[in-house]
């Protein structure tokens, strides 16, 4: 599903943020990716959306190389991944509800379909009583479940998430976890960028661990494992 | 583009404006300013044309014969003028003709003195064509081409006038031009910078859309309908006034300067407002077609 071929990016001062990084994610994986700030675990999430081009290797994602996806396919290639951010990244000024239709409207989805899908998400992400809401009415595990609901209600194979709990109280993290784990389950691919290594080690997933930008370790967790 | 997706397009264009108030405001009153500015001078240049048309109309060229030559050749003559393109009307005035109309200028009050000559015209060889021409910038090759016509003695022309005319309709075109140019750059300068800030308020969303996978052109859409919206708006407004403006103008004159609205006819209402209108209204949308259009590609990386 998620292939890394011999991959490095360094930016303009030199120092590379990803060096000769390479590794598969199987379709319907859950995994972390962990390491300290400045590991390259950003840069490879913006890397595997397209946002940055990598200066070497090849990356492929559903079977497609990212570097042969022309600049004009780049949105028809992002509606397959669905993306959450540490700092939610919710429109300040729409509600709960316009917030997750926004991702459907963005790609032209028609009204009646985004009705009957919206309330799904809502459901699934249990804020379906929270859809007139503005994100400052929200908690911060609400908020990031209004991203989640976002993320996917375009059905994208894979979630891409960078630190989603990284604002969030220990409960709330959990929650969200929780949460990303039920979507796995349902089939979605998941990959998930973070600090909190309580949490990692709870789960019990695959966790590959980033250093310098290098790929220090690559381990499936069992209960004796520990990061 | 779907339905749907055109409704909410011009719904996040309008939104856009109400975000963005003051900027679209001030927008809208400056491009509004910039399409007064344009009526208030097309409807002057307008106006002017007339007058200088109306003036040209009294210009002519008179050609006159040689002494002794036949009726049939002065028809000639004629017939070879009038199929020239520079002319628009000819008028035959006889020897007699002339010598009426000199007399009705020269001899008022005492009729009794041109009825001496009876017998005896003074002016027997004063038989001419008076030519009216379509430009008067065409005046000099038509005298040229004249003086070579057989059988043509003398031909008259104010080189003055037909020379101040054609200046006067150039510079009118040229200060048309500059002007419009000018308030051109003005009003694409402030609607860029109107849509410069709204981009800039949303960046977040802008950044966000492209992550879920909005395409360029849907990204870019919002903005477009804002300038375009803008260049409507601040376009419409000025013409309602310039309209009423206008029309109260004309009748004032009319009313309190008899002895103006005698020597300058001033073109009616509708006259100015039928090109008027559709020529601000494509600038003004144009206007703000292309600086938002310019201003996305500058400041929007998608």
């Amino acid at each position: 599903m998620i292939t890394l071929e011999h991959v490095s990016k360094a930016y303009k001062a030199g120092i590379p943020a990803l060096n000769d990084v390479s590794l598969h994610i199987d379709k319907g994986e859950f995994v972390f990716v962990v390491g300290d700030s400045g590991s390259g675990k950003s840069t490879l999430i913006k890397l595997l959306l397209k946002e940055l081009e990598p200066t070497e290797g090849k990356i492929i994602i559903n079977g497609k190389s990212l570097g042969a996806i022309k600049r004009k396919q780049i949105p028809k290639f992002r509606r397959n991944v669905g993306v959450v951010f540490q700092d939610f990244r919710l429109l300040k000024d729409r509600d709960v509800y316009e917030n997750i239709a926004f991702a459907q409207r963005v790609i032209a989805t028609p009204t009646k379909k985004i009705k009957r899908r919206v309330p799904v998400m809502l459901s699934m992400v249990g804020l379906a009583a929270k859809y007139k809401s503005y994100p400052r009415q929200l908690s911060g595990g609400e908020q990031q479940r209004v991203a989640i609901a976002r993320a996917l209600v375009n059905e994208p194979k894979i979630l891409l998430a960078d630190e989603p709990t990284g604002n969030l109280d220990n409960h709330n993290a959990w929650d969200i976890m929780k949460l990303l784990d039920e979507i796995n389950q349902r089939g979605t691919t998941v990959l998930v960028v973070t600090h909190n290594l309580e949490i990692v080690k709870a789960m019990k997933k695959r966790v590959i661990t980033m250093k310098k930008g290098v790929v220090v370790s690559d381990e499936r967790m069992g209960d004796d494992d520990a990061v | 583009m779907r339905f749907s997706t055109f409704v909410y397009t011009f719904k996040q264009g309008v939104k856009n404006i109400w975000r963005n108030k003051i900027f679209s405001l001030a927008s809208i009153a400056t491009m509004s300013a910039c399409i007064f500015l344009f009526g208030l001078f097309y409807a002057v240049v307008m106006n002017f044309q007339n007058i200088v048309k109306e003036v040209e109309s009294g210009v002519a060229v008179t050609v006159f014969f040689e002494e002794g030559i036949g009726a049939e050749r002065i028809e000639e003559i004629g017939d070879i003028i009038s199929k020239r393109t520079e002319v628009a009307d000819m008028r035959y005035v006889s020897a007699d003709e002339a010598w009426e109309e000199f007399g009705e200028i020269y001899f008022e009050g005492a009729e009794d003195m041109v009825e001496g000559f009876e017998t005896d015209n003074p002016l027997a060889e004063s038989s001419h064509y008076e030519i009216y021409l379509n430009d008067v910038s065409q005046q000099s090759n038509l005298v040229t081409y004249l003086e070579s016509v057989e059988g043509v003695r003398e031909v008259r022309s104010s080189d003055l006038a037909a020379n101040v005319l054609t200046d006067f309709n150039r510079l009118i075109g040229y200060v048309s031009v500059g002007i419009i140019l000018i308030l051109l750059c003005v009003a694409i300068f402030l609607i860029s910078n109107t849509v410069t800030t709204g981009i800039s308020v949303r960046r977040e969303e802008i950044a966000i859309m492209k992550l879920i996978g909005a395409t360029d052109y849907f990204v870019r859409s919002p903005f477009i309908v804002e300038g375009i919206l803008i260049g409507l708006i601040g376009s419409a407004l000025p013409l309602v006034l310039l309209y009423f403006m206008y029309s109260r103008l004309i009748v004032y004159v009319a009313d309190k300067f008899i002895w103006l609205s005698n020597m300058l006819h001033f073109l009616p209402v509708n006259e100015v407002f039928k090109t008027l209108v559709p020529v601000a209204l494509i600038l003004g949308v144009g206007i703000g077609f292309l600086g938002s259009r310019l201003t996305i590609r500058k400041h929007l990386n998608v």
